[in-house]
């Protein structure tokens, strides 16, 4: 009997395993987001309100060139925290998380289809902006410039789905939107996401230089020439890339915490 | 018997094979597992194995380490020693996961997704998964593919949730308290869900709080409490460990005269009946009716297993 053992045939799971999986997670990540209206209503509707009120309603083609831009990122980092932070943490508290981690699908994936899905998101917000500011907000651009937007915007979904899946770690479990409100308005403010930067108080410009936003703000900002002048734009990469890697860092440090004490 | 009996799997296609009908050897199991929480010992030397085709019940009090035992069978947690094994593999890795379907207790499902829309997801997290028509007509969710979560009733979300189980084909179900919240009937249909599985094979492992529910699917309980196994057989083994069988009638009898009779463990006042518990219970019934020929209502009774049950957990309680 010693020999007899039960012959599992062998499932390594290959390319098209993934690419499907991948596919249909991010596909029923974006619908479940998207059709959930206090989520999608915010956090597209925001920056997409601010805009019309602070970036049209001037005439100042400058404030709408400046503001597109700003409104940009701001629709990146609000997607990546409510749609990553705030969705793992709830699906976390919930138990839905624990049901996904007990099926085949890989973590990795769990996390690049909400990291997809926030950028997803973001580009609804960065086409509306984009629209209102051509047609409305007399504001032009050559292609280029509209590309470097779209791809400075769509560089943002890392670092910042980083910084969302740390919260989601540290978040109280039914803490919901509103702590995340406290790390999104006052970082985006002190940013320079919805004013230049340059007209706040002078406390918050020695500040800013500390908070991710500010560094990828001023890659956007500084496709239309707004950014602060004298300063590099390979150090705000490398800013922005060494943000990624401690947020990365610090939520693998408290996931295998947690992991141990589970 | 579990060798043919899988092979007929749900899917055409069987994944595994059995070299002979005799082999006994587990589909899964726990081997002098230990799992400490801070200072709280959840599991202390546990050995739980579940073998091809049964069902089998996890019973025990809250805190007993059911869901410990279910998470580390699920490969959501890694044993402080001794192993954890599904099909010879570690069910830490994602190919053994693949063979293993759950049921876990989750307080909100994503509700802006339409049933269909979860089916179609939890299908592609596994290789070879049933056809969403397949799930559809096994949780009975026929006419609801397209309803939103949120818009299910409390039956209806836990057939979901138990489709969503089933959509990988898998050879192991694990069911945490699938009933709980249920109404009668809707534990009932599910009931019936869980012995068709079984009827095709599947291993099942069911944790449960219904005392009821454990007799009526089970093939084998296993008690646990405080991490231990304390006792494990078929219902009705279980129920034989606790000893006589259970005599209630209405008599003119006194109270004192029935505790004398032969064998004769408790009496007790049941409103306008009286309950003996006798190891030899012909011979007091004899003697009843002997000495009251106006007795009525006569009943005899093997103790339930919510007797058994408590009778095993609180004895290793202090």
């Amino acid at each position: 009997m010693a020999t007899a053992t039960i012959a599992v045939r062998p499932q390594t799971l290959g390319w098209s395993y993934y690419t499907h999986v991948i596919a249909q997670e991010t596909r029923y990540e974006f619908l479940k987001l998207f059709r959930a209206k206090a989520f999608s209503f915010s956090v597209i509707g925001f920056p997409v309100m601010f805009y019309a009120i602070f970036g049209l309603t001037n005439h100042h083609i400058e404030y709408a060139r400046y503001l597109l831009a700003s409104y940009s990122c701001f629709g990146m980092f609000g997607s990546a925290l409510f749609g990553l932070g705030a969705g793992v943490a709830m699906e976390r508290a919930q138990g839905w998380l624990e049901l996904k981690q007990a099926s085949p699908m890989p973590r990795i994936v769990y996390l690049a289809a909400k990291t997809i899905t926030c950028a997803a998101i973001a580009m609804i917000t960065v086409g509306i902006l984009l629209a209102m500011g051509l047609t409305m907000g007399g504001v032009t651009m050559s292609v280029v410039e509209m590309l470097e937007l779209i791809g400075v915007t769509l560089a943002g979904a890392i670092p910042f789905a980083a910084m969302g899946l740390l919260i989601s770690f540290v978040l109280p479990p039914n803490a919901g939107a509103g702590m995340i409100n406290i790390i999104y308005l006052p970082m985006s403010f002190a940013s320079g996401l919805w004013m230049p930067i340059s007209i706040l108080p002078h406390w918050i410009q020695k500040i800013a230089p500390t908070l991710p936003t500010y560094h990828y703000a001023q890659l956007a900002l500084n496709i239309f020439g707004y950014a602060q002048p004298g300063t590099s734009m390979t150090l705000h990469w490398e800013a922005l890339l060494g943000f990624t890697c401690l947020l990365l860092g610090v939520a693998w440090l408290v996931f295998t915490r947690s992991e141990a004490k589970a | 018997m579990a060798a043919t009996a899988y092979s007929t799997g749900l899917h055409a296609e069987p994944l595994i094979a059995y070299p002979s009908a005799s082999v006994r050897e587990p589909m899964a199991q726990l081997r002098d597992v230990t799992k400490r929480y801070g200072q709280v010992t959840a599991l202390h030397h546990l050995d739980l194995s579940l073998y091809p085709g049964e069902v089998v019940a996890l019973l025990g009090p809250n805190g007993a380490g059911k869901t410990t035992a279910v998470r580390l069978l699920l490969g959501l947690i890694a044993p402080g020693s001794g192993t954890a094994e599904v099909m010879g593999a570690n069910p830490r890795d994602s190919e053994t996961r693949t063979h293993i379907g759950a049921m876990l207790q989750v307080t909100r499902v994503p509700e802006t997704l339409r049933v269909r829309e979860h089916i179609d997801m939890f299908r592609s997290y596994y290789p070879m998964p049933l056809s969403a028509d397949e799930i559809v007509r096994i949780a009975r969710l026929e006419g609801l593919e397209n309803t939103f979560f949120g818009k299910l009733s409390g039956g209806q979300k836990q057939r979901v949730l138990f489709g969503l189980a089933l959509a990988g084909n898998p050879s192991l179900v694990i069911l945490d308290e699938p009933t709980v919240g249920m109404d009668i009937e809707s534990r009932r249909a599910l009931w019936e869900q869980i012995r068709w599985l079984a009827a095709q094979g599947k291993t099942v492992l069911l944790t449960t709080h219904y005392l009821e529910e454990a007799d009526a699917l089970s093939s084998r309980i296993v008690v646990i409490g405080k991490g231990k196994v304390l006792a494990e057989g078929t219902p009705t083994e279980i129920k034989h460990r606790v000893a006589g069988r259970r005599i209630r009638c209405i008599t003119e009898l006194d109270l004192g005269f029935l505790r004398g009779l032969p064998s004769v463990m408790s009496v007790e006042q049941d409103r306008e009946a009286v309950i003996v518990t006798a190891t030899e219970t012909e011979r007091v019934v004899h003697e009843l009716l002997r000495n009251d020929p106006l007795l009525r209502g006569l009943e005899v009774s093997a103790p339930a297993l919510e007797d058994a049950f408590l009778a095993l957990t609180q004895q290793e309680s202090y």
